[in-house]
């Protein structure tokens, strides 16, 4: 995988275009995903079956610590490059998308970002190399979309953080090796009483529940974690004590990016699958691409994927500017809602077969759902966005 | 992928802001409702270089690069989107075909003071007849001698109660369908050359729309643009490039009328709370900025294709389509927000409202945005 040692300088003024190395990893990547994770998608989505096999593969290509620089084992690339790996991995498998986007955006990044140097030491080079998955645990069964409400604690005793609570929906759940948690270190302080800590899944008084059954991203693992007088040392605080409501929303400004690029995945692979079977599914003795309203629906799908790409990529390029928050919620509401959208007409193009488990489109328009949810409801994003615009 | 303006496009972008406010802004009311030409605004908008703004330097033009234009053609939308087509109209459908496929000497003959706003362009191949299928247009050109003489009626005509130039398009054989179609260079002041009188209209009431008639209208040979046949090429070519225009005046548009409900969710109270304390409000907003920020970088990037000689078909058809359909669904919304007052002509929000139904409409309906869309990706 092509490595960039250092970004060149940007060019001036405006470009679309993306450059040569980042056209060649979406070449090597797009090449991967076809070969090692395409394959099995409908199989491992009946059987619920999380393909850990392809994570070590991911794992040794550099895709599960994107982000994170050579120094500590990552690949060291660009937001924009990263948003152009989880596009082509979501393309053929959003399942597989989304440990990928968990270990990169929600567990390597904020421990790159607000570790300490002999944290980031201790747990970056396994976690990017693919040697261990990462977890994120934010949400509780009562504080979903309402983080500060969370109620899992953290109190220090000695040279060490013992946590008790349950944090629900944590994807790789069970098979990640190392969770950024939030937990209250101090009842009165409400949003400043927030903590992060990394939890390693040896640590004790820390367990897993039984995975949940979904809708889709059936064969990714989806579960809640318990602690129960868990003990973590102290080195592993994200931050300092009470920074963690702050290094939750950063870790979400960054993440949705993420999040976006896997719904522009799979609006690509919608729209790709709506060419394929209009030209192919003959009705009134023609290919269905002959009907004005079959070719209108897949302009509406190709305008909207167009506009969701160009939202996502902008804002992976802009990451570092202080509109970042606003570009990546208006990245995500748009995209997400763009992509449910898209599954929608491409599946109501394939008529009844579209209802088939056999067609891809049915598992898409399941995996779809879920990116106007996770990471920040649609309404959580305007709500983030309009913040921006008024104040 | 770097998406940040020059100091330059910056220095532009300012300065035709300041220009449209200061002069575009203040009459703007007035003459949407009396449908009065604005010609000073447009030979002002010339001075600046705003006529023909990439249009090179030795032609009269600004010399700037598409994305520049974009920027002209959104910011005076912004204020007033009568203004904004006048200019999108000049730039793009006159002087892009004359530099594009033009002679030497008709570049010095008219795309100069075209490009320098010293003369005002019109582009008319509509007829009542030929729509969305101008391989249908019935006007004819004939040859004789050395002239051509040119009959027939145009429609919906933008510029046309004003313009000092046409580019009329004209068949050399009707039998021959869209091969027989050839475009003219025609000034206004040609014996045979009539315009109507201005046409109200539901929006952009001040832009000079009209019909055009030709009655044995003589031009010198020397005066077709391209070769005898080449005109549904070269109308096609110019609209690939008017809808970057008209994508950027749809964004403009929809900016001006999103700053009008931003302000006014701000200062309006109901229930003891600004309108912007209400999450539905909010909401609103949230939407109307990220589509219209959609827009604006699909149009940017029509924009860039363009200058960089990439194709770029696709992706002006896919910024008209979507900019011009997110300009209703914003105008809409920031009329809503303003409620019974933005059902008033005190407030601009109407007008705005009114303005952005035509950018689904002109230099190719929505429809035949989508025909153009589903032809590229379904043959790719």
């Amino acid at each position: 995988m092509a490595v960039l040692t250092e970004a060149p300088a940007p060019p001036a003024g405006v470009d679309f275009g993306l450059t040569e190395e980042q056209e060649l990893l979406r070449e090597q990547i797009r090449r991967f995903a076809e070969e090692r994770i395409q394959p099995g998608a409908q199989e491992r989505d009946r059987e619920h079956r999380f393909p850990l096999e392809i994570f070590e593969e991911m794992g040794e290509l550099g895709l599960l610590g994107m982000l994170v620089p050579e120094e500590h084992g990552g690949a060291g690339m660009d937001t924009v490059s990263y948003v152009v790996a989880m596009e082509e991995i979501s393309r053929v498998d959003p399942a597989v998308a989304v440990t990928m986007s968990v270990t990169n955006s929600v567990c390597c990044w904020p421990i790159n970002r607000f570790g300490s140097e002999e944290l980031k030491r201790r747990v970056l080079p396994e976690l990017a190399s693919g040697g261990a998955l990462g977890g994120f645990g934010l949400t509780e069964p009562g504080a979903g979309s309402d983080v500060g409400g969370m109620r899992s604690t953290a109190r220090r005793e000695g040279d060490e953080w013992v946590l008790d609570g349950e944090k629900a929906w944590i994807t790789n759940a069970g098979h990640a090796k190392y969770y950024v948690v939030v937990a209250r270190t101090n009842p009165e302080a409400g949003k400043r009483g927030l903590s992060a800590f990394v939890v390693p899944s040896d640590a004790p008084g820390f367990s897993v529940g039984q995975p949940e059954e979904k809708m889709g991203l059936r064969s990714s693992r989806t579960a809640q974690i318990y602690f129960s007088g868990c003990r973590v040392p102290a080195g592993n605080l994200l931050g300092q004590e009470g920074h963690g409501f702050k290094i939750a929303l950063a870790t979400l400004d960054h993440s949705r990016i993420g999040i976006a690029a896997q719904a522009v995945g799979i609006h690509q692979r919608a729209l790709e699958l709506a060419v394929q079977y209009a030209k192919d599914r003959v009705q009134f003795g023609v290919p269905i691409a002959e009907h004005q309203a079959v070719q209108f629906k897949i302009a509406q799908i190709s305008t909207e994927l167009a506009a969701a790409r160009v939202l996502t990529y902008n804002a992976a390029a802009l990451d570092h500017t202080p509109q970042a928050g606003r570009l990546s919620a208006q990245a995500k509401l748009y995209a997400s809602e763009a992509a449910n959208r898209a599954c929608q007409e491409s599946l109501q193009l394939h008529g009844g077969n579209g209802f088939h488990e056999d067609y891809e489109i049915s598992r898409l328009y399941r995996d779809v759902r879920v990116t106007t949810i996770y990471e920040g409801t649609s309404e959580m994003q305007r709500l983030v966005i309009a913040r921006h615009l008024l104040s | 992928m770097h998406i940040e303006l020059t100091e330059e496009q910056k220095l532009l972008q300012e300065t035709v802001r300041r220009f449209a406010e200061e002069v575009a802004g203040p009459r703007a009311k007035e003459i949407d409702q009396t449908g009065e030409f604005p010609r000073s605004f447009f030979d002002q908008a010339g001075e600046l270089g705003l006529a023909g703004v990439s249009v090179p330097e030795e032609y009269g033009g600004a010399g700037m690069d598409t994305l520049s234009y974009s920027l002209v053609i959104e910011e005076v939308s912004r204020v007033c989107a009568t203004s904004g087509v006048i200019l999108s109209v000049n730039n793009s459908l006159v002087c892009d075909p004359l530099l594009k496929f033009g002679t030497e000497e008709q570049k010095k003959e008219f795309l100069t003071p075209l490009a320098a706003g010293r003369k005002l362009g019109c582009f008319a191949l509509t007829e009542p007849g030929a729509g969305s299928d101008p391989a249908g247009l019935r006007a004819t050109a004939r040859l004789d001698g050395d002239d051509y003489v040119l009959n027939g009626n145009k429609v919906f005509i933008t510029n046309g109660t004003d313009a000092d130039i046409a580019l009329v398009f004209a068949s050399i054989d009707l039998e021959k369908k869209h091969k027989g179609i050839t475009c003219f260079i025609v000034p206004a002041d040609t014996p045979g050359y009539h315009h109507g009188t201005h046409e109200f209209k539901l929006g952009v009431n001040a832009s000079g729309t009209t019909e055009l008639a030709f009655d044995n209208c003589r031009i010198p040979a020397r005066w077709r643009l391209g070769e005898e046949g080449d005109g549904f090429k070269v109308a096609m070519a110019t609209l690939d490039g008017g809808r970057i225009g008209i994508a950027a005046q749809a964004v403009g548009i929809a900016q001006g009328a999103f700053e009008e409900a931003l302000a006014y969710s701000q200062q309006r109270e109901q229930f003891n709370q600004k309108l912007a304390d209400f999450q539905a409000i909010q909401f609103y907003l949230a939407d109307m900025a990220t589509e219209i920020d959609a827009a604006r970088l699909l149009t940017w990037k029509a924009a860039w294709a363009k200058e960089n000689q990439k194709r770029y078909t696709l992706e002006a058809a896919q910024a008209k389509l979507f900019a011009s359909e997110m300009a209703q669904r914003v105008t809409n919304k920031a009329l809503q927000i303003h409620g019974g007052y933005g059902y008033t002509k005190e407030y601009n929000v109407e007008r705005y409202f009114r303005d952005a139904r035509i950018t689904e409409i002109y230099e190719g309906t929505s429809e035949i945005q989508k025909m153009v869309i589903a032809d590229w990706v379904l043959k790719a």
